[in-house]
């Protein structure tokens, strides 16, 4: 019944309804949005059962900041700044010491990184000890570089979408992609340091 | 080991390797279930925590002001300076009307 409630009403009449407080016209907005909440909070989550939490955060969030959505931009643009910002703030909360060693990669991937090292062309991208891998490395890095690493290298996005994600200014996101970058390269070291030394 | 070539490939496989988009099952229920269930803040109720959080920091305020000037020692000064200068400076047009009267 809301479902079908929901798609007979436009984004902006549901959206209405909400701050009139007809609280049950959210429900709409909740089951088409949440796939893509979910992959942005699977992007920063340590492990899969902080994935749910993180994403009922970020709806709660949006529930609560409402009334700050203007209309200008589409609902989903505003939505995606209040799921960035909650996932910025969940890593920032969970980010104790996090240096942890290389010493205890798993099979496939020291075989990966192997081969990597023998023949970089025969290490594939899309292996999942590459995806492993990867997981690890942004696992290393501070809550700021994660998610410019992650905005920018790779989602690909320009520095103008990360920094209206995230509510930096554009020198900002510049300065903290440039020490981003030098992170993820000294982590990197560290990993094949470790490895190979 | 080519660092750049090996941070060019790891982001290259997240980038072949999306997050999946899954949703559990009924987590749209579970979410307006926490709404329904949610205390609403009226704008009293706000006014009521703000000023409840600021009474512990007034009180603490209010004791340490109150020890100070228990324990301060007695101040050698005279201390009606300021007073007396404030009550000549708040009564001098007073004054200036009573000695032109008595002038006439």
């Amino acid at each position: 019944m809301g479902i079908l409630h929901g798609m007979e009403r436009t984004e902006a009449d549901l959206i209405a309804a909400v701050l009139k407080g007809d609280a049950a016209s959210f429900e709409p907005l909740v089951e088409k949005y949440s796939p893509r909440v979910f992959a942005t909070a699977r992007r920063y989550a340590r492990r899969e059962s902080e994935v749910e939490d993180i994403a009922q955060d970020i709806w709660l969030k949006a529930f609560e900041r409402l009334n700050s959505f203007r209309g200008e931009a589409p609902f989903e643009h505003w939505l995606m700044r209040v799921a960035v910002r909650t996932c910025y703030d969940a890593l920032r909360a969970h980010h104790r010491n996090r240096e942890t060693t290389f010493a205890e990669l798993t099979e496939p991937e020291e075989d990966w990184l192997d081969r990597f090292v023998t023949q970089p062309d025969a290490a594939k991208e899309d292996a999942e000890a590459a995806r492993l891998l990867i997981a690890r490395v942004l696992e290393q890095l501070s809550p700021s570089a994660r998610l410019v690493i992650t905005l920018q290298e790779i989602e690909e996005r320009p520095v103008k979408e990360v920094a209206a994600l995230t509510g930096w200014s554009v020198a900002l996101v510049k300065v903290r992609a440039f020490r981003a970058r030098a992170e993820m390269r000294k982590v990197l070291a560290r990993m094949a340091k470790e490895k190979y030394l | 080991m080519n660092l750049a070539e090996l941070e060019k490939k790891l982001v290259a496989a997240a980038r072949a390797n999306p997050p999946s988009e899954g949703v559990p099952y009924a987590f749209e229920k579970r979410i307006m279930a926490r709404l329904a269930t949610r205390p609403v803040m009226d704008d009293w109720a706000l006014w009521a925590r703000a000023l409840w959080r600021a009474a512990a920091p007034c009180a603490a305020i209010m004791l340490l002001l109150g020890a100070w000037s228990f324990f301060a020692p007695p101040s050698s000064a005279p201390a009606s300076d300021l007073s007396q200068q404030l009550e000549q400076t708040l009564l001098a047009a007073v004054d200036q009307d009573q000695t032109i009267d008595s002038a006439r």
